[in-house]
């Protein structure tokens, strides 16, 4: 499965599209799925101060809790407050609507920890 | 490095991955958790109808004159009176009052079948082997014969084409032995969902065949493929116990809840005693239903708080699609588990209000 061009990715199956100094954060299509449907989804405060690669929420599926790890550190300046009611939003749009936090990033080189489309499909592919 | 221990495949596998199941380890198979989602295959077995496969637990075939009695010295409920045809559900308990496993016997004319837990078939066939007596000739089908399942209030108009018997008269908790999809083998009226259904008993290799073609029938009723993700919020909704969960070999029918399926009028039958010592003893923590308030679901392992006081933990929880809440099995103290008592789960630290309640959390609706 190809991915979304653009965007940067981790290991742990997020997301990053960087816009200057703020990166918005989701999930990948690949984890949706293996995630199955989505119950609730626990977001970290805005104004909360995150590690890049740091345990900073959960996504609860029906079935299963599993840690959300962040792709980039920074200042939290927004979440996707559409979620609290419709956190299915993460299954049927993962790279749209829904997507899960914006960060204000502490360091811009941060983008070389992370992975391209490219290297992301591979990841996949080996799964 | 670690050794995985390896995994058993039912006779349809490859139809689960045809279907685009996401596969398992589960009960030492590799199972479907899921097909289309946890969510839709609930919905179809709750308003139309599901297919299982349920072929991971093991199938054991009793025979001999004195099958009934020697039952009935290692389980707790009545095997004896099962007349031909019935199927009943038991509790083969420890010396402890804990269980070894709960199953279902079926009584057939010529025969017993016994159907037992997946993770547990490999200690049951050692227990009930230790402790034959008499004529009993026991045979392990376990990977051998299949085990189909369809549950749903659309189950008998879809089935009834594929059994030369007639279903709509069928009770529940009675079997029969017919002619399904052509080859020869057993239907029960029995379930695990909450849902009127039937499970059938074919030979693995007539198992992808009759699969096949329930499914393909079926779709024009709304039958889906379901896996066991869906059958686990199911089970949970009506207050059926999931062993390892809600039974285990400390956890007994006493504490979960199955005091009915203990007949303590049987005579001598293995963990009597300490089951008749259960049964009087009201300081012991019972198994009971948990609704809470919130929209994070408790999970097996959750602290249970009562009045400022730790009063057990959570057994099981999960969404439950069919209440609207997130629901939950909880081992609490005798004073946090009366129905009404207002509790909190303790969720990564932060309590969460929830309220004891009578179990089960659905029921299906009367026709």
């Amino acid at each position: 499965m190809a991915q979304p061009a653009g965007l940067l990715y981790s290991k742990e199956h997020e997301w990053v599209k960087m816009d200057g100094d703020v990166a918005t954060v989701g999930i990948t299509e690949y984890a949706q799925n293996s995630l199955g449907d989505i119950v609730y989804v626990e977001l970290p405060r805005i104004g909360a101060e995150l590690q890049q690669f740091g345990n900073i929420g959960v996504i609860e599926s029906v079935k299963a809790v599993s840690d959300i790890y962040t792709p980039v550190g920074g200042e939290v300046v927004e979440v996707n407050a559409e979620l609290e009611a419709d956190p299915a939003l993460v299954n049927r749009e993962p790279f749209g609507t829904g997507w899960l936090f914006k960060v204000k990033l502490a360091d811009v080189t941060q983008n070389q920890n992370l992975l391209s489309p490219e290297k992301y499909d591979e990841l996949v592919a080996s799964a | 490095m670690v050794s995985e221990p390896i995994l058993r495949r039912t006779a349809l596998f490859d139809a689960h991955r045809a279907l685009g199941a996401k596969i398992v380890p589960f009960g030492g198979f590799e199972m479907p958790v899921q097909y289309a989602g946890i969510l839709a295959e609930h919905d179809a077995v709750r308003n139309r109808a599901g297919l299982f496969d349920l072929s991971h637990m093991a199938q054991f075939e009793l025979r001999g004159e004195n099958v009934a009695a020697w039952a009935d010295s290692l389980t707790v409920n009545n095997v004896a009176t099962m007349k031909p045809l019935q199927a009943r559900y038991n509790i083969f308990p420890n010396e402890h009052g804990g269980a070894h496993d709960d199953v279902i016997f079926y009584r057939l004319p010529d025969r017993w079948l016994l159907v037992v837990n997946a993770g547990n078939a490999d200690k049951m066939w050692a227990h009930i082997n230790a402790h034959r007596s008499g004529d009993v000739k026991l045979t392990n089908f376990h990977g051998v014969r299949a085990l189909i399942a369809i549950q749903g209030p659309r189950s008998v108009e879809i089935l009834q084409e594929f059994v030369d018997i007639e279903l709509a008269p069928m009770k529940y908790y009675t079997c029969a032995e017919a002619t399904i999809g052509g080859v020869r083998g057993v239907i029960a009226r029995t379930g695990y969902t909450g849902e009127d259904g039937f499970e059938l008993f074919v030979e693995g290799d007539a198992a992808t065949a009759l699969w096949d073609a329930i499914l393909a029938a079926g779709r024009a009723h709304g039958l889906e493929p379901a896996g066991l993700g869906a059958r686990d919020v199911l089970r949970l909704e009506a207050g059926m116990p999931l062993y390892g969960h809600e039974m285990t070999e400390e956890i007994g029918p006493i504490q979960a809840g199955l005091g009915w399926a203990v007949k303590l009028t049987k005579p001598a039958f293995r963990g009597k005693a300490a089951l008749e010592a259960q049964s009087a003893d009201a300081t012991l923590p019972k198994i009971v239903g948990i609704v809470l308030d919130g929209k994070i679901p408790a999970r097996a392992g959750y602290r249970v708080v009562h009045d400022g006081i730790d009063v057990g933990e959570i057994r099981s929880g999960s969404l439950g699609p069919s209440v609207g809440k997130n629901i939950a099995t909880g081992l609490l103290a005798p004073g946090a588990a009366t129905i009404g008592s207002k509790v909190s789960v303790e969720i990564r630290g932060t309590p969460h209000d929830a309220t004891v309640v009578e179990l089960p959390f659905y029921k299906r609706p009367k026709v």
